[in-house]
């Protein structure tokens, strides 16, 4: 027995209110730090989500909008004092600002030209972030203080900086899930499904997969800019590509294409990251691998995905 | 005599080790090209596959006395081998899917296999001598080469050739471009087009293994050795037009000169100047310089 | 139903979070000095650093314990940072404030150790810094909690420039890494070698990581210069060498590496690497003292100590000493206690912590021995000259630290 739409949209405001009370408490109960690196991967693996999973595009150079957004941020909060917000409004901006380089050289292509145009796309970036003198190279732009919100709040406290995340994430996933279900949102996923047929009902479709890939590289660049918040550095990691593969494990754990999926593919990714990393050593590496064939030969709707089909069988619980 | 302030003797010798650069590009993107052109699939895990070749020589010669020569040999056997069984419990069943998938299932095996050898073998990496036949060189007037550089060119010419010969002129060739066209219909003509699959992939690894092979008395063997190389692989592939046989080869070649040229008038640009390059020709020309337009 | 539904949710979320935090604080008071070593266990400088500084750790607790029985207890834990400056600054903060770590070591890499060395500031614990080589972290980025202990990148670039060219060196070319760690070796070397009445015939740089140096190397090699500084680290150093020898640039022109680890050697082999000057801080066969401890080393680790490993020993021992001493684990009184104490074993010899927190002791200049020379495995290195600690290290005039008052 199938569920009627109305249903489904009350089971899917409880699970966000939940979810939402769940991390306002959260903090509370567990490492605040930690807690703030998953908000960050989580927000990035959505927005990553939003033109992977909705769009059906894969790039594979997401890490240079994180990790970009991350130096511009730490940079003009560090060098210029701005205040923290305006430091996540500078990332996200430049990020968007690449996103739009990014996404009109890269459209040209699709599938896997795609996926390889933003890669090499992304390794320029990272090579700029290597040699540029603001960036401090290998040794990381260090030392970017957290500073006071809106002059005000003092985020040094672990606290203030943890709900000062936690907003902008509920924010940007807010964001996110207003354009999935906005009209806009639909032509994306007909775009998906479907490209030839989408472009013979007359939408543009080179000019919505451009702003969907704006928005993305924007929220990425959100994620990326308040994670420098929150470490107080920004180093080459986040622009390596290596940072690109890992939020499509992310997002193809959690789920490809589902709301709620790349929160839980975040979630389960940088805790294994940081319970395994001291136990295992190398075999992190491996672990993350095996995670992905399996996830690809197995287990293409992730773990959301696949919790969604089951409960579609099953019909709605009696 | 000078061109730009440069000595003609220092730009023979950057032109001569941009070619042989450009013939590791050529024999890597040549066996991506090859695997793309029949299966769809981007091979992720070609630069963990050039790396497993490099070790698989050092673990012969020090493990069980296996010289250079059999290694160049053995070695790119094994890796198409393990490349032979890759496709037949892994890439199988993705084919009626997006080919995205490919590529993430050969980017997982690329982290599983780069973190084995991390594993046993450390990060520091294994030196592996040059070949007792190849040792010295010859001065040239303009630079000294190597003798085992001149090597190196001289093989990755032959397989490239010979793999060039055998696609574009050959029987086994027109089936395996007919099977690129229309699987079905060659099916149809009693070919077995599963096991052309198969055999396809595992000589596309291979050549990374055999590169791999090739690559190891020059660097040190390292697990992650291949892993920054792929990218660069992978902008020439897209810059020569991907599953082109011929453009793979030649993009190799020249994209390795103009590389050896940047280095020499401006080195700080050498690491980005092949993902320029990408940029322009994707601007002009989408499809690369030898791919079809579809 | 509905309340039921949330109440799973509600429990499947927490089930995801880590476990909640036990403890809070934990001084002497509570009898336990905790050692946390945060190193690279898996990547890049596992070898030089890594389990192998972990064990060292471990040795020097278990050695401190059976001499001095004190009446605390110590704890090591150790975690890999995976050369990561954000998941570093996320252990040592968790460390510091979860599980009460009085004191952060190893760091290797410059990104995480900076980035440790803030947190220890802002939670007053201890960081002291044996893996990474930055002079940035007793110049700029100095504070008043941070030991800089084994060894920094001028004391390697100052001890190989300027023993080489009072050997005959003089006119040098530099193969550089291009980005900021090499930028500043190159300058460091450069105004040695100047200093000395040397003279640099030009230097190019190469993008970072490289695999093939040739081309670089041809240019090095047409400059006709004595000595090839090589400004880089790690694989691009060990590939440089081979490549060198392989084009024939040595044993024409010397290879000088500004920054090599005994491990480097061990990989690169003799054969390859034979005639390289280098500087290191520590070598295993200096003297009797060294090799016990390296032995008891090798039993345990099957490969020699680098310069880290004994660093890490020494530096530990210092530690533990300095808390008996001071009969507190306060951050405060251990620093002082660590710096008005001189440091005397296998590692150093009269080595003294200055107000900069660096670490001032002898280092070494050596040069690899030809295959024909080693007697017996790791035998690598021949000791040119000791560079006494006063004249390695940057002296205190030239400091850019701010609690340096000239």
């Amino acid at each position: 027995m199938a569920r009627s739409p109305d249903q489904t949209d009350t089971l899917l405001q409880i699970g966000f209110a939940a979810l939402l009370i769940a991390g306002i408490v959260a903090p509370l109960v567990a490492y605040p730090t930690f807690l703030m690196k998953l908000l960050c991967f989580a927000l990035f693996a959505c927005a990553f989500n939003l033109l992977l999973g909705f769009t059906g595009l894969l790039s594979f150079g997401h890490a240079a909008f994180f990790g970009g957004a991350g130096y511009v941020c730490g940079f003009v909060v560090k060098e210029w004092g701005w205040t923290p917000e305006l430091g996540v409004l500078a990332g996200t901006a430049v990020a968007a600002l690449l996103g739009f380089a990014f996404g009109s050289l890269a459209i040209r292509r699709s599938g896997i030209y795609f996926a390889m145009i933003t890669l090499a796309l992304a390794q320029m970036v990272y090579f700029l972030a290597l040699q540029l003198p603001f960036t401090g190279g290998e040794d990381g732009l260090q030392g970017v203080p957290r500073g006071y919100l809106f002059g005000l709040i003092d985020l040094s406290d672990n606290m203030a900086m943890y709900y000062f995340v936690f907003l902008l994430f509920v924010a940007g996933f807010a964001l996110i899930l207003r354009t999935i279900h906005s009209p806009f949102g639909q032509v994306l996923k007909a775009i998906r499904e479907n490209e030839p047929r989408a472009l013979s009902l007359g939408y543009d479709v080179d000019r919505y997969k451009l702003l969907a890939f704006v928005i993305s590289a924007g929220l990425t660049g959100m994620a990326g800019a308040t994670k420098t918040l929150v470490f107080q550095l920004a180093s080459l990691t986040d622009v390596h590509w290596h940072t690109s593969g890992e939020v499509v494990l992310m997002t193809l754990l959690g789920g490809l294409g589902t709301a709620l999926g790349p929160v839980v593919g975040a979630g389960i990714v940088v805790t294994l990251q940081n319970e395994l990393a001291d136990k295992v050593g190398s075999w992190v590496s491996v672990i993350m691998g095996v995670i992905f064939v399996i996830c690809v030969l197995a287990f293409r709707r992730g773990i959301v995905g696949e919790m969604q089909a089951l409960g579609k069988r099953l019909g709605i619980s009696e | 005599m000078e061109i730009f302030g440069i000595p003609l003797r220092g730009l023979a010798g950057q032109l001569l080790i941009g070619l042989i650069n450009g013939s590791f590009y050529a024999v890597l993107s040549l066996g991506l090209a090859v695997i793309f052109g029949l299966l769809n699939i981007i091979n992720f895990a070609h630069g963990a596959l050039y790396m497993m070749g490099a070790f698989l020589a050092w673990i012969g010669l020090t493990h069980f006395g296996i010289n250079y020569w059999a290694a160049l040999l053995l070695a790119p056997l094994l890796v198409g081998l393990l490349g032979i069984v890759i496709e037949r419990t892994l890439l199988r069943w993705l084919y009626q899917l997006d080919h995205l998938y490919g590529l993430l299932l050969t980017f997982g095996l690329a982290l599983i296999i780069e973190g084995l050898f991390r594993y046993y073998f450390g990060i520091s990496g294994e030196t592996y001598e040059v070949p007792e036949a190849l040792q010295g060189g010859v001065d040239l007037g303009f630079m000294f080469l190597p003798l085992y550089r001149g090597w190196v060119v001289l093989a990755s010419l032959v397989v490239c050739l010979a793999t060039w010969f055998i696609i574009e002129r050959t029987k086994i060739g027109a089936y395996l471009r007919a099977g690129t066209e229309n699987p079905k219909l060659v099916q149809a003509l009693g070919i077995n087009v599963p096991l052309m699959i198969t055999l396809t992939y595992g000589f596309g690894v291979a050549l990374a293994g055999f590169a791999g092979v090739l690559a190891a008395p020059i660097l040190q063997v390292n697990p992650l050795m291949g892993s920054n190389l792929i990218i660069v692989v992978f902008a020439v592939v897209v810059i020569g037009g991907m599953g082109s046989i011929l453009g793979s080869i030649v993009t190799g070649l020249g994209l390795g000169l103009i590389e050896g040229l940047t280095r020499l008038f401006y080195p700080e640009a050498s690491a980005v100047v092949i993902f320029v390059i990408m940029v322009i020709v994707l601007l002009v020309r989408p499809a690369g310089l030898f791919g079809r337009e579809n | 139903m509905e309340r039921k539904y949330i109440a799973a949710l509600l429990a499947v979320s927490f089930a995801a979070l880590p476990a909640a935090p036990a403890s809070a604080q934990a001084k002497v008071s509570d009898g336990v000095v905790r050692i946390g070593v945060l190193t690279d266990l898996s990547g890049t400088y596992s070898d030089l650093s890594g389990q192998g500084s972990v064990l060292a750790t471990k040795m020097a607790v278990e050695d401190f314990i059976a001499a001095e029985k004190p009446a605390f207890k110590v704890e090591v834990v150790s975690a890999d940072h995976q050369n990561k400056g954000d998941i570093a600054s996320n252990k040592a903060r968790e460390w510091f404030e979860k599980d009460g770590v009085d004191m952060v070591t190893d760091l290797v890499t410059t990104s995480t150790a900076l980035a440790v060395m803030k947190i220890a500031k802002e939670k007053n614990r201890i960081a002291i810094v044996n893996g990474a080589g930055s002079t940035r972290i007793t110049n700029e980025d100095c504070n008043d909690v941070t030991v800089h202990y084994t060894y920094d990148t001028y004391a390697l670039a100052n001890g190989t420039g300027r023993a080489l060219v009072k050997a005959g060196g003089k006119s040098w070319f530099f193969l550089t890494a291009d980005y900021a760690f090499g930028h500043s070796l190159e300058k460091d070397t450069m105004d040695v070698v100047k200093a000395n009445g040397g003279s640099v015939a030009g230097s190019v740089r190469h993008p970072f990581p490289a695999n093939d140096f040739s081309s670089f190397l041809l240019k090095a090699q047409s400059s006709g210069a004595q000595v090839i500084g090589l400004a880089n680290a790690g694989n691009d150093t060990i590939n440089s060498i081979k490549q060198a020898a392989e084009f024939g640039v040595t044993p024409k022109q010397s290879l000088a590496g500004l920054l090599m680890f005994i491990s480097d050697i061990h990989s690169l082999g003799l054969k390859t690497a034979q005639n390289m000057y280098l500087t290191e801080g520590f070598y295993w066969d200096l003297n009797e003292q060294t090799r016990a401890w390296s032995k008891r080393f090798f039993d345990r680790h099957k490969r020699m100590p680098t310069m880290v490993h004994a660093g890490q020993y020494s530096s530990t021992m210092h530690y533990l000493k300095a808390v008996k001493a001071a009969g507190s684990d306060d951050t405060t009184a251990v620093m002082a206690q660590m710096k008005k104490t001189p440091i005397n074993d296998f590692f150093a010899s009269k080595g003294q912590i200055r107000d900069d927190g660096r670490m001032v002791h002898d280092m070494y200049l050596l040069q690899v021995k030809k295959p024909a020379e080693s007697k017996y495995p790791w035998d690598y290195y021949n000791v040119r000259a000791t560079i006494p600690g006063g004249e390695a290290f940057q002296p205190l005039s030239a400091s850019r630290c701010p609690l340096i008052r000239k």
